[in-house]
């Protein structure tokens, strides 16, 4: 790519600088000067849609990952094997607490992608901050959750129940660990750099990535805790 | 570059208005989801908690179904702009997949349950 006069640049051909022009008293524009063209390093605008759009496609193959959970536990939810079943482990009000915390976060991520597009660099770190520390709250009453199931003797391991409930449930919580870590990493990258088109384009991202997972969040209390419940 | 970004993201300062359709996500859009998602949040847990009605189940999966959409429409933005059409089909793929797979699953170990009922096994002449 390096050798001939033509960049492949963004997925467009561009001359390089100095093999530009023939006729110097040609109009100057900015693929001859070659300045701003070629040092530039941000995304493209074409490209950044495409960074979404691939992200965006990764969600979507997540969510065939989260189905074959849901469908698991939607099958073997009655499978108690004579242990404890759905209606004496789930306390409801403190799922719903959960619940609010989880979509709690997913407003102030809203408020934040507000912020970041407004170019409040101080407000949108100000929001991940809430949002992160809402998500915190979430996964705290999950491994809290887990941990009195756990010492109820209620593991994994017990009925073709739990297993699934375990499996469903942490697969969830494993991602908005992710999701944390992703906010965090984020967070100090906006904190250093700032808005920068790269850090907008991961924002963007990130943003998905958390609503995405509070709409899975819908399909797990609304499965795994009502209706099984409700059975 | 602040043309490019804009371009990118898609507002420029004056996202409070909102007045042209796929140009960036506002803050009504933002409250508009959250109060309808709590609204359908709460219905069915008031619902299951309370022991207000029996059959609850269809309540539950009509809420679930609607918060989905609520969140797909308000805070993932997912509009019918030309622009998100491969989001439109991707989604679309990944509905039809889940559809599939819970669909089937939960359909064929239903009639598997019902077909392998002990009292079959036995009526099942085998010559």
């Amino acid at each position: 790519m390096s050798n001939g006069p033509i960049a492949l640049q963004d997925g467009a051909l561009a001359l390089k600088p100095g093999y530009a022009n023939h006729g110097a008293d040609a109009p100057r524009d900015r693929h001859q000067t070659g300045e701003a063209v070629f040092v530039d390093v941000e995304p493209h605008p074409d490209v950044a849609g495409t960074i979404q759009l691939g992200f965006w496609i990764y969600l979507m193959t997540d969510c065939l990952l989260f189905a074959g959970l849901f469908a698991t536990y939607a099958v073997l939810h009655g499978h108690t094997a004579g242990g404890p079943t759905p209606r004496q482990l789930f306390d409801l009000p403190y799922t719903l607490t959960e619940t609010m915390f989880l979509l709690c976060s997913s407003f102030t991520c809203g408020l934040a992608t507000l912020a970041m597009n407004a170019d409040k660099k101080n407000a949108t770190l100000g929001w991940l901050a809430v949002t992160f520390v809402l998500g915190l709250g979430f996964i705290s009453m999950e491994i809290h959750e887990f941990a009195g199931l756990v010492a109820m003797g209620a593991t994994a391991e017990r009925s073709a129940f739990l297993s699934c409930f375990f499996t469903l449930v942490g697969t969830h919580g494993l991602h908005v660990t992710c999701g944390l870590i992703f906010m965090a990493v984020m967070m100090v990258a906006v904190a250093k750099k700032g808005l920068t088109a790269t850090n907008r384009a991961r924002l963007n991202c990130m943003m998905l990535f958390w609503h995405f997972l509070d709409i899975i969040w819908v399909g797990v209390f609304s499965l795994v805790y009502l209706s099984a419940v409700v059975h | 570059m602040s043309a490019a970004n804009e371009a990118v993201t898609g507002h420029g300062p004056h996202g409070e208005h909102g007045g042209h359709a796929g140009h960036g996500p506002t803050l009504k859009q933002y409250v508009t989801g959250f109060v309808l998602a709590v609204i359908l949040t709460a219905i069915p847990f008031a619902l299951v908690i309370g022991h207000v009605v029996q059959d609850v189940l269809l309540v539950i999966v009509v809420c679930a179904a609607a918060q989905m959409i609520v969140h797909v429409v308000y805070f993932l933005h997912l509009n019918r702009s030309e622009e998100q059409r491969w989001n439109r089909m991707a989604l679309l793929y990944a509905v039809i997949m889940v559809g599939i797979i819970l669909g089937g699953s939960l359909w064929i170990m239903y009639s598997l349950n019902y077909n392998m009922m002990p009292g079959m096994m036995h009526a099942k002449v085998w010559k």
